[in-house]
């Protein structure tokens, strides 16, 4: 299918036009003898969500958090809006697989904090917290304490968390895996809902094909031990469709088999 | 910590301590520190006095003394805690009070009711270890996963069957880290009492060589202590490395 | 009896919708699962009625009654020598607990934070913790003699240790992933340990401190009873030698009621004051 994200990523074609924020050239990492990730090299493109899927091992995480700058590569160079990445940046938001709340704050404190750490006043830094509860649907409980709330709603303050600061790219790791599956439906939508309306560029984590083909616009397969890029697909699915229409689409059902495919000789 | 690229292993750190004691020592800034060299050299002449080896045998006499008691009244009670929902109530505000009183001041009164010599040692030792073995007991039947439970249930095991195999083996890693602890406070326990009571076993030596201003056998008593209590320590939690392999599939 | 309990019971939203009503026995059990406090009432009560009954047989001629001891607290109390006795005690354990705690958690975390502090002080207090540090304790009169600064450093030596070694614990298990979220918003690093760190870690750092005031408790006791015959320790020395043998009792148990109660003051302080998390709604 569709390989072209690892044929344009030169820089001349990216000064020249092309709409990557995210660059990723040969990306090596070793934790010791173990190789996690051998020779990554690709670009997400502004305003799309990109989602790296793989079996357990192959590295998806290590990646996402190489381009967060929490984990520093072995050899290898991440470019964010053509400038070299040598640690967390405010032009990256992350959000994490197990939402990373204080327990002692309240949520108005958890969705500012990225904004108290870099000196707003507080004034200002609760009325933007406050918008952004209320757009992942959490208004009325600002002061309510992580542990009062389900785990479908800690990562929405984990996603406010990370929309509040205003970065271009949002990197998120299994947001939904510790989330049930009815809640996970809904937040699927939402994300849609969200990438369509932020226009920012999110790279997204998940060991679920279907949550990866109904929610991408890009799916990097990567194969383990070692991580390898294995395949890239565009699924293009019809997102006018109403989402339950769209999980009984033929061309859905075609490229999650396709994946199923690809994937199930790494199956145990 | 790594320097020069080469890791040193942490407890080597101990090594620079000596050493920095060693040169603290040689220098006679304090009568109270001497050299390690002769610590090391009083505490060969200690070993082979008899006074020692008649101290030693008393200590530990009491020690294990103390520590059965503390273990066969210390591990039934705390799994009967963990069972039975009325004695837990009775028996839970004493336990929690007693783990972290301040059980030296109890001595004296073990003094006047058990007289001056090895008894209230030992019964100073089972103080001091009891508490926290009844706790973790406690705490390991208390934890035993309802799933393992049923599971024998729907096997048709008896219910001594059931407590013996299941839920007892299953507690064997909290009630073991229990007695653990337990090792590491008799030893503190012995020490206080002896100290106290002063008459009888490393009490009356350190009693003796303090009085004596004799430094060099006073620290290499203090160093012979503070090893045995290490090895003790490390002794235990190997064994009970050994259990949590098992344990660890749970 | 019954009458008295289900009004409780009823509060309490339970029970109310049974059909049949309850005999005294079932009320009594829902009563008391419901009431901590009665549990408290009755193990107290469990312990007295045991001590008031071997007092009376007597199983020894030093052993008073529950009774008596009581009375003999009340008469400690009336004459001030209580009072006295505490003002003394407490100055040493409070210094010597207020001197560890800074030191400690101040080393503890810096041992946590720091893999050169780790390795050179580790050690060092892993074994000072496993080793009875009691046997130290009379080489400091030679130093300091017998007054306050002795008792304090008796105590030090004791609480220091645990204080050091929860502390290091403590910020060695703080979760990697707040870490990671405070480095992800370009967190400093003092921001991270600020802000992160001691905030995660203080459940712990609070742990650590009750068992070292826990710890420092015996250190005084064994001061007053080994170096210096004052305070409490000098109260039990002294109602030993003249075979008062209830007053002594009193003084024993006041000293551990005073130390239990301190502890779980502590406790809940931290429970309803610093951990909104931990608080019931």
């Amino acid at each position: 299918m569709a390989n072209s994200a690892l044929a344009r990523g030169d820089n001349l074609k990216f000064a020249t036009g092309n709409d990557a924020v995210v660059q990723v050239r040969d990306i090596f990492k070793n934790y010791g003898d173990v190789e996690a990730l051998r020779g990554i090299n690709l670009e997400f493109e502004r305003g799309k969500l990109t989602t790296l899927l793989g079996p357990s091992g192959c590295g998806k995480t290590t990646l996402l958090k190489i381009i967060a700058g929490l984990v520093p590569a072995t050899s290898g160079e991440i470019r964010v809006n053509g400038r070299a990445v040598t640690g967390p940046g405010p032009e990256r938001a992350f959000v994490f697989q197990d939402f990373a709340l204080m327990p002692w704050a309240t949520v108005l404190r958890n969705v500012g904090f990225g904004l108290e750490l870099k000196g707003m006043p507080a004034a200002e830094r609760d009325r933007t917290a406050r918008r952004y509860i209320e757009q992942v649907g959490l208004a009325g409980f600002e002061q309510k304490y992580p542990h009062e709330l389900s785990g479908g709603m800690r990562q929405r303050v984990g996603i406010a968390r990370a929309f509040a600061v205003n970065a271009d790219v949002l990197l998120l790791d299994e947001p939904f895996s510790a989330v049930d599956e009815q809640n996970r439906r809904k937040f699927q939508e939402d994300l849609l809902r969200l990438v369509e309306l932020e226009k920012k560029t999110f790279i997204f984590v998940t060991h679920s094909i279907e949550e990866a083909v109904y929610v991408s616009d890009r799916i990097v397969l990567l194969s383990p031990r070692p991580g390898r890029v294995s395949q890239i697909i565009d699924p293009m699915i019809d997102r006018s469709a109403s989402p339950d229409d769209i999980r009984r689409d033929a061309g859905y059902l075609d490229v999650v088999e396709e994946i199923w495919q690809g994937l199930r000789q790494y199956a145990e | 910590m790594t320097l020069f690229g080469t890791r040193i292993p942490m407890m080597a750190s101990l090594v620079f301590w000596l050493l920095v004691w060693e040169i603290v020592g040689q220098l006679d800034v304090m009568f109270l520190i001497p050299p390690i060299t002769s610590i090391v050299s009083a505490g060969f002449d200690l070993v082979q006095t008899g006074s020692w080896q008649d101290a030693s045998m008393i200590t530990l006499r009491s020690f294990l003394y103390g520590m059965s008691l503390a273990i066969v009244v210390g591990v039934p009670l705390g799994v009967l805690m963990g069972r039975v929902k009325v004695i837990d109530n009775i028996f839970g505000l004493w336990v929690n009070m007693f783990v972290s009183a301040p059980l030296s001041a109890l001595v004296p009164i073990l003094m006047i009711l058990f007289g001056m010599g090895e008894t209230t040692v030992i019964v100073t030792v089972f103080l001091f270890a009891v508490w926290i073995i009844v706790l973790d007991a406690r705490a390991g039947v208390m934890q035993v996963p309802t799933s393992l439970v049923e599971m024998g249930r729907s096997y048709g095991a008896s219910r001594w069957t059931i407590f013996s195999k299941i839920i007892l083996l299953s507690a064997l890693p909290e009630i073991l880290a229990g007695i653990r602890i337990g090792l590491i406070r008799g030893v503190k326990g012995v020490v206080i009492g002896q100290i106290l009571v002063s008459i009888i076993g490393y009490g009356e030596l350190f009693e003796l060589y303090s009085r004596s201003f004799d430094m060099e056998r006073f620290w290499a008593l203090t160093m012979l202590l503070f090893v045995a209590a290490m090895l003790l320590s490390a002794g235990v939690e190997h064994f009970e490395k050994r259990i949590e392999y098992y344990a660890g599939a749970r | 009896m019954q009458m008295s309990v289900s009004p409780a019971k009823l509060d309490n939203g339970i029970g109310a919708s049974k059909e049949a009503p309850p005999t005294v026995l079932e009320a009594i059990r829902t009563f008391a699962d419901e009431r901590r406090s009665f549990w408290i009432v009755v193990s107290l009560l469990v312990l007295f009625v045991a001590w008031e009954i071997a007092g009376r047989i007597p199983i020894s001629f030093a052993f008073p009654t529950f009774l008596e001891t009581v009375s003999a607290f009340g008469e400690l109390v009336a004459d001030g020598s209580m009072h006295n006795a505490y003002f003394l005690t407490l100055q040493p354990l409070v210094l010597g607990v207020v001197i560890s705690a800074a030191v400690g958690i101040g080393l503890g975390v810096a041992m946590g934070l720091s893999d050169k502090a780790e390795w050179l002080l580790a050690p060092v207090f892993i074994v000072l913790q496993a080793a009875p540090m009691a046997a130290l304790v009379p080489l400091v009169t030679f130093v300091y003699g017998i007054g306050l600064t002795a008792k304090t450093l008796a105590v030090i030596m004791l609480a220091l240790p645990v204080i050091v070694l929860n502390s290091y614990k403590a910020v060695r298990h703080v979760n990697p992933s707040l870490v990671d979220m405070c480095r992800s918003f370009q967190g400093s690093r003092m921001q991270q340990i600020f802000k992160i760190i001691i905030p995660d870690a203080s459940p712990v750092l609070f742990a650590g401190l009750r068992l070292g005031i826990a710890a420092g408790f015996i250190g005084v006791m064994l001061a007053e009873l080994l170096i210096t015959p004052t305070g409490i320790g000098d109260l039990i020395t002294y109602h030993r030698s003249v075979a008062n043998y209830a007053h002594m009792y009193a003084a024993v148990a006041s000293i551990i009621a005073v130390s239990t109660l301190t502890l779980a003051g502590l406790q809940y302080v931290e429970a309803h004051l610093l951990r909104p998390e931990k608080r019931r709604k």
